[in-house]
């Protein structure tokens, strides 16, 4: 049971001290949206999405960032916030391309499809890669605008295209600062932060320079948490959604993070590193991030244990192959074996390989490629 | 030396300063008089000296709020009142330093006023002047009196005494008498001091953090720019009162890089505080310990508000960040922490100097005390001036500040800076306090005070400091950064003349927005000279968009130069001087304004010779001039014929 009773749209609600007011609403059940807000990164409180009323409070407090308090009453949806809401939200649009957004076909159409509206293809939800995915489809869909009266002023930048892992189209940047916060907050690297101050600002580098010319590691972080297109891993970009999604261990090293590989037609579209798990919290490096789907599906790419027969390797079955390094190391001494395992082994293939080598031979002659 | 002692010696330096038989002369060097030429006139001054023979004790001082007037240069000369003297120039000055000191002559020409006991013919007393008579100096006590660079003159003027007798009352006991004064922030928002004190005297903990916010940004104000420059002792020693009150151990002063000598005045004092055991361990033998640092800030306008200066202090992007947490629960550092703004801190050490019962008998009942305002614009003396809270908005315009400029009509003035608003003349008498003034749907602010005379269009004016809000804006949260620049879109739109009549309702849905979502006070505020001017100057914003009008004759898109076929001489000036042919005519032919090349630049308006008053500027008229150039046939004004004709041919 919690120590602190709010109440949040007239449901009385028992949370812990240190839960926020979102927080709070997200155990009830009760939707609040929000864009900047993640639950990886300290409060921001950018968006205004979710502002809400607290009684005995001055003005609309962001409830991302307000701490719950014994007592305290909160209105998540009067006539009077949702209008507020739509307001921000029209500005945020104002400055996105929104045409598929206010429009009631979105989601009949297809990638290909013709607009009848004639809206033009850097335009259209429906070809942007995050098209179903986009958390401001999310919340557009939430607080339904039909129509953007404001001017578009888009920002016709081009589309950032100099690293092979992911490209940056801040066409469609919202402000969020989630890539921003995620780099420095959680990654420690700030490899990037906003630059240029009023309707100017946008995430980028020390002085525009390229992010290879960055501290930039390109973990992929900022592309994770990223609500819309802007960030996009450039080998999913026309893929479309994912089929299947397959949770499995990183096999690149040892510390064993847990992946979510989003696949379609048996290929690998996109790893995710996963959130909920005590290894790696949602993180990822590159070549986990970015590396694994390259690697999996080239031709090059070993698949079966091979032996030499008269000078050239054989495809074999694994039983083929432990059987011949068994009949082999019975040939030698014990102490004329040493063991060498591999760093991108996990922790219990390596654990079994030390033990195979203290039991099966008696001694500590065993290492991995890491040491060497 | 005990401070007691020290204190002693201040006072008895002071009166031999104040009774010794040389003369004394006083020079306005702040940043205004540097301005205006003081460090020319200086060494005129220090030149003529030597060149007389006179043997006189120079003193540099701040700013005594006659900007106006400056450079000013106050001479006492022994068994004489001092003399305050005004607009002096190197050969001004030079004639002054030998009439007065050579042949006694006090010049009332060149004098502005006397300051203290006796009289001079012919010269009126400075307090009774109409600038000076409705002032209360409480803040600004020292400045233009003392010498900012020296802290004994601070001391033998009751400085440090109000920080001795805080350290004698309990912590509890200073707030109680800060929250009794009634002294509110004097930065723009105006919470209460005693109030905020008392929040971070709450807080566990044996690190907090005091923060005096010297990051003054609003276009046109300078109130803590003169304070720091002219007495920065009264800021530190309120600082140390409230880092004694609050239990701070550890104080920043944010100021702005581009107040160089404040920065130098403010690190001239805290060397001569350090000597003097009034900063670091053990303040002045007591268990008091305040370590203070200046930052400079890079000249962010956002790093005013208290949470983005904290940002910066940390090193980050200058960005405001949600409250709650306030920063007397995390602010710098995630420390407790409190920031007043550098009037406030001056104030609350004038508090200490005098006590609570003193300082409240100013004021109204919910603003006490007096605030400090940059009077700016269209006003006959600009300055700054200290007047008692509940004064009327037309005292400080009219008797203050002397009217208008050419005796114009007032428009509007605006308080607060880009964050408040227009009052328009019906608010005249709409006493100066917090409550009035948010009443009236603008702030208090900081206390900027710019002035708009009939020339000055209202919907520009929106426009400009809603340009400069847009431009200042952090770019964090989304109201702001896109909000205020719809705003501006659209107001540069009806500036243009091509304002839709929607645009007016899409402003005020805009601004009601951007007012009740923005992150901060710079989004929160940035509508109110938009939102003002509506409210008062709404016809204005009609005839722009209907009309295609702008009264003010001020939106270039707007207006038309015509040159008057009845008054015109055919004297070739404007058309020579037009810098884009846009005159035709000729000698004795009537010119003709070719309105598709005319860049409404105004120099035909400008060189057109005052007996002619040919050309004319108007705003949705036209006005019936010949396809081309016909003969004049105007009678020429009867006086100066022949100059009219030389002009010409001699331009």
């Amino acid at each position: 049971m919690g120590e602190i009773t709010l109440t949040i749209d007239g449901q009385e609600i028992e949370v812990d001290t240190g839960v926020t007011v979102l927080g709070a609403a997200q155990q009830a059940g009760i939707y609040i949206p929000t864009l900047c807000y993640h639950p990886d990164l300290t409060p921001y409180g950018a968006c205004r999405l979710c502002l809400v009323e607290i009684e005995n409070m001055r003005g609309l407090p962001a409830s991302c960032a307000t701490p719950a308090t014994n007592g305290m009453v909160v209105r998540t949806k009067t006539p009077q916030l949702q209008e507020f809401r739509r307001g921000v939200l029209e500005l945020m649009l104002s400055e996105h391309p929104h045409p598929c957004l206010t429009c009631w076909r979105r989601e009949r159409c297809g990638p290909f499809d013709i607009c009848l509206r004639s809206v033009d293809i850097t335009q259209r939800c429906v070809t942007c890669p995050k098209n179903g995915t986009c958390e401001l489809q999310e919340v557009v869909d939430y607080i339904g605008i039909e129509n953007v009266e404001l001017p578009s002023t888009l920002r016709g930048l081009p589309i950032d295209r100099e690293n092979p892992f992911f490209e940056r189209d801040y066409n469609l940047c919202i402000l969020c600062g989630r890539c921003v916060r995620v780099c420095q907050e959680v990654r420690g690297v700030g490899a990037i932060a906003f630059t240029s101050r009023g309707s100017e600002t946008l995430p980028g580098t020390a002085f525009g320079h390229a992010l290879r010319d960055s501290d930039c590691r390109y973990c992929g972080a900022c592309v994770d948490v990223c609500p819309t297109g802007a960030l996009i891993e450039r080998r999913r970009k026309y893929e479309g959604l994912p089929d299947t999604r397959v949770t499995t261990t990183c096999p690149y090293c040892g510390v064993g993070c847990q992946l979510e590989l989003e696949l379609k037609d048996g290929h690998i579209m996109e790893v995710l590193p996963l959130r909920d798990n005590d290894v790696n919290h949602g993180q990822a490096c590159v070549k986990g991030r970015f590396g694994i789907t390259e690697v999996v599906h080239h031709p090059d790419r070993l698949t079966t244990p091979l032996i030499k027969k008269n000078g050239k390797f054989e495809g074999a079955t694994w039983d083929e192959a432990l059987e011949l390094i068994a009949s082999k190391l019975s040939g030698f001494k014990k102490n004329e074996v040493v063991v060498i395992s591999s760093a991108k082994c996990t922790n219990e293939d390596n654990y079994v390989v030390q033990k195979f080598t203290r039991t099966g031979f008696g001694h500590n002659n065993v290492d991995h490629c890491a040491r060497l | 030396m005990t401070f007691d002692e020290r204190r002693k010696q201040a006072i008895s330096d002071w009166e031999a300063l104040q009774q010794s038989d040389k003369p004394h002369i006083l020079v306005g060097m702040a940043t205004c008089g540097r301005a205006a030429g003081a460090a020319a006139v200086l060494a005129t001054i220090k030149e003529e000296l030597a060149r007389l023979g006179i043997e006189a004790l120079i003193t540099e001082v701040g700013c005594i709020g006659m900007c106006y007037a400056e450079p000013l240069v106050d001479i006492i000369k022994p068994g004489r009142p001092r003399i305050s003297y005004g607009n002096l120039t190197p050969e001004t000055v030079k004639q002054l330093i030998e009439e007065y000191l050579v042949n006694d002559n006090p010049r009332p020409d060149l004098a502005m006023g006397t300051i203290g006991e006796g009289s001079v013919e012919g010269i009126p007393e400075l307090a009774e002047l109409p600038i000076m008579k409705p002032q209360v100096r409480i803040s600004l006590r020292n400045c233009g009196h003392i010498d900012p660079a020296d802290i004994n003159q601070y001391i033998a003027n009751g400085g440090y005494s109000g920080l001795i007798r805080a350290l004698k009352m309990t912590q509890k006991e200073v707030i109680d008498e800060v929250s009794k004064s009634g002294l509110r922030g004097r930065g723009g928002a105006g919470a209460f001091t005693g109030f905020k004190w008392e929040r971070l005297w709450e807080q566990p903990g044996d690190v907090k953090y005091l923060i005096c916010n010297a990051d003054e940004g609003d276009p046109g104000a300078f109130m803590d720019r003169s304070l720091l420059e002219g007495d920065p002792h009264s800021v530190l020693e309120g600082m140390l009162i409230g880092a004694y009150a609050t239990g701070s151990s550890h104080g920043y002063i944010y100021c702005r890089a581009e107040y160089p000598l404040a920065i130098q005045r403010l690190e001239t004092a805290l060397k001569q505080m350090e000597e003097y055991n009034l900063i670091g361990d053990n303040i002045l033998g007591t268990d008091l310990s305040f370590n203070l640092e200046i930052k400079e800030g890079a000249g962010a306008f956002v790093c005013g508000e208290e949470t983005a200066l904290m940002m910066s202090i940390e090193g980050k992007r200058g960005m405001p960040r949600p409250r709650p947490p306030f920063p007397a629960q995390s602010g710098l550092w995630g420390k407790p922490s409190n920031v007043n703004n550098v009037e406030t801190w001056a104030n609350v050490s004038a508090i200490f100097q005098r006590d609570a019962e003193w300082y409240a008998q100013y004021g109204t009942e919910s603003s006490k005390g007096t605030k400090t305002f940059a009077l700016a614009g269209k006003v006959v003396r600009t300055g700054l001036v200290e007047v008692p809270m509940g004064i009327t908005v037309g005292d400080i315009i009219y008797e203050v500040g002397g009217g208008i400029v050419n005796n114009k009509e007032f428009r509007a003035v605006l308080t607060g800076g880009p964050s408040g608003g227009c009052l328009p003349a019906s608010k005249l008498n709409l006493p100066v306090d917090y409550d009035s003034l948010t009443q009236a749907g603008t702030i208090m602010g900081s206390g900027g005070f710019v002035v708009a005379d009939e020339d000055t269009c209202m919907v520009d004016m929106a426009r400009y400091f809603l340009s400069f809000t847009q431009d200042e804006s952090c770019g964090k949260c989304v109201p702001c950064r896109v909000g205020t620049r719809h705003m501006l879109d659209i107001l540069e739109r009806i500036t243009r003349g091509e304002g839709q009549p929607s645009d007016i309702d899409l402003l005020e849905r805009l601004a009601t927005t951007i007012k009740s979502t923005s992150l901060c006070q710079l989004g929160g505020t940035a509508p109110n000279p938009v939102l003002t001017t509506l409210r008062y100057f709404r016809e204005e914003y009609e005839e722009h968009i209907v009309e295609k009008r702008c009264r003010a004759l001020a939106c270039t898109e707007l207006i038309k130069f015509f040159i008057l076929p009845d008054k015109c001489q055919g004297c070739m000036i404007c058309l020579r001087n037009c810098p884009v042919d846009a005159i035709i005519g000729d000698r004795r032919m009537v010119h003709i304004v070719d309105q598709e090349k005319c860049i409404k630049c105004g120099t035909c308006m400008d060189v057109c010779p005052d007996r002619f008053s040919a050309v004319v500027k108007v705003s949705a008229e036209e006005i019936e001039v010949p396809s081309e150039p016909i003969p004049v046939t105007a009678s020429r004004p009867a006086t100066k014929k022949e100059d009219a004709g030389e002009t010409a041919t001699n331009d």
